[in-house]
């Protein structure tokens, strides 16, 4: 559906339409919704939308009317997600109506705190819960969220809120399972989100990226950049789940910080690594436990992103090791999470554990992978290792799974 | 309510009297804080000139200012501004808003002239004006020196001078440095306040406020530009260095060229690696971004070392600290001083040397000579004197800071539509053009600024009245800081009723600014930018920025403003 615009300056209108544009596209080709599902209004004078505006909900027109934002998503999530969430609303309800979700991967306790659940499509209800919080799961209709910035805030809202509600939604069947709490409600749920599994699992078949070491500084772009578009082509993660390097004559070459990893062409900063320039105050977050590899390993590029079911499997694995420093998953050692620099920081963590493994599963967050050449061992790890949850995940399920209830969990994934 | 001590201090000085007064309980729902009480309490006086017995001159904390909110040191100083004429605001850290607080006062009110030079001595609810003739002439260090371990709020001899951009410089080195507000304060005669205060800070929900703030620094933690390798609290503001120097908009000889090739020598390394600095900070904050040299020398903020260096043409680092120190302890606005006199090499085709530099700066501040009493006047009336206006870089006669507008066109937009004139603050578009904050922005493209810069200044407001600090808001967001305001006063806000807050100080503004004469024809940039094009590379372009392109942006924010 081709967007629209109510009125402004031409060279305006066609700037904003072509953002709407894209993010609806990235909603889409991302498996996070379907084109038709899709209601994304920006606004700078005039407002802009992915539809005309009379086709437009007057609820959600009524909560742009009221918030001192510029831009609006609307959207039922694709299968699995909506399956997903729709049992976590009904599992926390447990007797009475659940207000909120409380993911517990790292990324979304750090920015989200919780995601407010609304029963109602209403202005006020809608207006009340983004108020207060980044988005807001509106139960059998979607996920709304906002930016006061750009519309990619809103997507990666959603795409934040999907993540984090399919991390949890595996993470709350591990327990239930291997707790022996499963009924047959659960084994049936299960069973649903499972048929409807496909779209969100990578396509594990492995790619040939650039070979060897960059020797140039064109080279170290190109092949983050190509890197970057590889995961989020394999669906290993959506678009702003990780951050690349290259380290080359002593300078990190690393994607910025938010940046979108099919997108990294003008998104590499380049970072003297005696720090003798802090240009890369904008470079991602997570830039020295990018340095610290590099200073204490040969390697030369390090791929980092936030595949579900290592991130699924990282936090099952710390709740049942003994000794999380001593647990790994498929050779890659599990590794505490803790945003920063504190002595549990992935600061701190990551470096030692790819010294000694070339690769670290960072608990709650995701996965470090690291080559002394290119990056086509650190992707072939990465999807393995995705692959290798998976097929854990869902082995440790159907092993749980009360004989009466196996019926209900066929043979996937193996 | 918790969170206001629920009485403020009047003072006359001239007639010596002292009032205690309650706080408004409208007060503080309207308008927070900080910033936002003092806009409403000079409201009805905002058309008498700056030096009017009349005019007050106010210190204002915030609901936050002494809790465990993170950044909650902070405190506002607002009158009328000699350099622009503007109503004006600035905020300001170290301990004096908690001192204050803690006395038992959310604010202060200032008016009336002394017939001498006097100081305020603030210790819980014993409040004295003491003669201070003694003093004049001091510098800001000696002055806060002789109050001992007080707090102490000071003016130099710029501000005794009425130099149009006089500052007031709070503990040594924390200033209330832009529009000239120690000009306010001299015309009172007022040298200093001192304050100490030993009560407690009464908070509704000490867990919610634990929990608000736990979630406050794990975004903090999160933040590159905070806390990362290169942020803010290895490297304070200087940290932007080499970032603005690497976008090529970098203002260099007057904002002739946007590049400086030898910005390197003063970068936050440099001069982290020359002075072995320390961390240092407002009181109630985890970031520390003030860097403070070995020999206890406070280093230059990003402004005023890129506007000594490059704007200055000048690359010798331990001149421009030494500049930055005279302009402390003088007590004048670094930025405009630096861009006043850049201003006055640009007329007079000279190029002012270190020496030169220093000499001029202990002059205007003292306004020994007709040239030093010409630039004490600040860029535009010394400029317009000159017959060359347009040779200042000023915004309502406020010079621009170290972003040039030509590399960041949201910074353009918010240079012409602040309310106090050329200042990054208000909308601080830097953190989403450059710094990526929340999320990147076209840093070339006037799309969809109209209402990211209304709705940034809309929260600036906020974060002024709070009163917090805008570094913060590199990780953090006013989501987090609802939360914290609740606990502390009870309150059941989100993050749009603040922002409606935010809005009606920021409408306030803007019609104290009418009733001053001031116009949309002021919401202009310096007519350079629009016609010579920046430093450009190979692989950046800086082009001058399109007339129509600001206009139609400029015309969208007065649509969305509704006015």
């Amino acid at each position: 559906m081709p967007a629209t615009t109510t009125t402004g300056y031409e060279a305006g209108k066609d700037k904003m339409i072509s953002h709407i544009e894209k993010y609806t596209a990235k909603l889409v080709n991302q498996g996070l919704s379907m084109p038709n599902e899709v209601t994304m209004m920006l606004l700078d004078a005039d407002i802009s939308a992915n539809r005309p505006l009379d086709d437009c909900s007057p609820e959600l027109l009524g909560v742009f009317d009221r918030m001192n934002i510029n831009s609006l998503l609307f959207a039922r999530p694709a299968e699995p997600y909506w399956t997903i969430i729709n049992f976590l609303l009904e599992h926390n309800d447990k007797g009475a109506r659940s207000n909120k979700i409380v993911p517990q991967d790292c990324e979304t306790r750090t920015f989200f705190h919780d995601i407010p659940v609304i029963e109602h499509f209403s202005s006020d209800e809608i207006y009340e819960a983004l108020s207060a919080r980044k988005s807001v799961i509106i139960r059998n209709r979607g996920i709304a969220s906002w930016g006061h910035v750009s519309l990619e805030q809103a997507f990666v809202s959603f795409s934040s809120t999907c993540f984090s509600t399919y991390v949890k939604f595996f993470d709350d069947m591990l327990q239930i399972f291997s707790q022996d709490n499963a009924d047959e409600q659960t084994a049936k749920q299960l069973n649903l989100a499972l048929g409807l599994l496909k779209p969100s699992i990578p396509d594990f078949t492995t790619s040939t990226l650039h070979k060897g070491s960059a020797k140039t500084e064109i080279e170290a772009l190109m092949m983050i950049t190509e890197a970057g578009k590889a995961v989020v082509r394999h669906r290993l993660v959506d678009s702003f789940f990780g951050n690349i390097s290259v380290f080359l004559n002593e300078k990190i070459y690393i994607s910025q910080t938010g940046s979108s990893l099919e997108e990294l062409e003008t998104c590499i900063d380049e970072v003297p690594i005696d720090g003798s320039s802090s240009a890369g105050i904008t470079a991602s977050s997570e830039l020295s436990a990018h340095k610290n590899i590099y200073l204490t390993t040969k390697n030369k590029a390090i791929l980092h992103g936030h595949p579900k079911f290592s991130v699924i499997m990282s936090m099952h694995a710390a709740r049942t090791a003994s000794n999380e420093g001593k647990c790994n998953i498929f050779g890659m050692p599990l590794v505490s999470g803790d945003i920063g620099t504190g002595s549990r920081g992935i600061v701190n963590t990551v470096p030692p554990a790819i010294k000694n493994a070339g690769c670290a599963l960072v608990c709650g967050h995701g996965v470090f992978t690291a080559s002394n050449d290119d990056f086509n061992a650190p992707l072939t790890r990465m999807l393995k290792t995705e692959e290798y949850c998976l097929k854990e995940c869902i082995n440790i399920l159907r092993a749980c799974c009360p004989s009466s209830l196996t019926k209900f969990l066929p043979n996937l994934y193996n | 309510m918790t969170g206001y001590t629920g009485k403020g201090l009047r003072v006359d000085l001239s007639t010596g009297k002292t009032y205690i007064i309650v706080t408004p309980v409208s007060l503080c729902a309207d308008f927070i804080g900080g910033r936002g009480f003092g806009v409403k309490m000079i409201s009805d006086r905002i058309t008498l000139s700056y030096d009017d017995a009349d005019m007050p001159l106010i210190f204002a904390t915030g609901p936050l200012v002494g809790t465990a909110a993170p950044t909650s040191g902070r405190m506002s100083v607002i009158s009328r501004s000699p350099l622009t004429d503007t109503v004006f605001d600035c905020s300001v850290g170290g301990r004096f808003g908690t001192e204050l607080k803690r006395a038992g006062y959310d604010f202060i009110e200032i008016t009336g002239k002394s017939s001498q030079w006097v100081s305020m001595i603030i210790k819980d609810s014993n409040v004295s004006l003491v003669g201070s003739d003694n003093l004049k002439g001091f510098t800001t260090s000696e002055t806060s020196a002789s109050f001992g371990n007080m707090s102490c709020a000071a003016i130099g001899p710029a501000g005794e001078n009425l130099v149009r951009y006089a500052s007031i410089v709070f503990d040594k080195h924390y200033c209330a440095g832009r529009g000239g507000l120690g000009a306010v304060m001299g015309s009172k005669k007022l040298k200093a306040v001192a304050v100490k205060g030993s009560s407690a800070i009464s908070v509704m929900d000490t867990a919610a406020l634990d929990a608000a703030r736990k979630e406050i620094m794990r975004l903090l933690r999160a933040s590159q530009a905070v806390f990362g390798e290169f942020g803010l609290s290895e490297f304070g503001t200087a940290a932007l260095v080499d970032l603005i120097h690497s976008r090529r908009m970098e203002p260099t000889q007057n904002f002739r060229k946007t590049i400086f090739d030898n910005a390197s020598e003063y970068s936050g390394y440099r001069m982290k690696e020359r002075y072995k600095t320390r961390k240092e900070g407002c009181s109630g904050c985890p970031v520390l971004c003030k860097k403070i040299s070995s020999n206890g020398e406070v280093m230059p903020e990003f402004e005023t070392v890129s506007h000594f260096g490059a704007l200055n043409n000048c690359s010798d680092l331990e001149a421009i600290v030494k500049s930055n120190t005279i302009c402390n302890e003088m007590g004048i606005d670094s930025i405009t001083a630096a861009s006043t006199i850049a201003c006055y090499s640009e007329i007079e085709g000279i190029s002012v040397t270190a020496e030169q530099m220093h000499d001029l700066l202990r002059r205007i501040s003292i306004r020994s000579c007709k040239l030093a009493d010409a630039l004490a006047e600040g860029s535009y009336r010394y400029a317009e004197s000159k017959g060359a206006p347009e040779m200042s870089m000023s915004v309502k006669k406020l010079e621009l800071p170290a972003y040039d507008p030509r590399g960041a066109y949201g910074m353009a937009l918010a240079y012409a539509t602040s309310n106090r004139g050329g200042c990054h603050l208000r909308a601080y578009p830097v953190s989403h053009e450059i710094l990526r904050r929340p999320v990147a922005t076209d840093r070339f493209s006037f799309e969809g600024k109209a209402r990211i810069i209304r709705i940034s200044e809309d929260l600036n407001a906020v974060v002024d009245s709070l009163t917090a600090c805008k570094f913060v808001f590199f990780g953090a967001s006013l989501e987090e800081f609802a939360k914290a305001f609740n606990s502390v006063t009870g309150s059941d806000h989100n993050s749009q009723s603040l922002l409606k807050a935010g809005e009606r100080i920021w409408n306030l503004e803007r019609r104290l600014n009418e009733m001053n004469g001031f116009t949309k024809s002021d919401d202009d940039l310096p007519a350079r930018f629009f016609i010579e094009d920046g430093s450009s590379s190979e692989m950046i372009k800086i082009s001058a920025i399109n007339r129509e392109d600001f206009l139609n942006a400029r015309n969208n924010y007065y649509r969305i403003r509704g006015w």
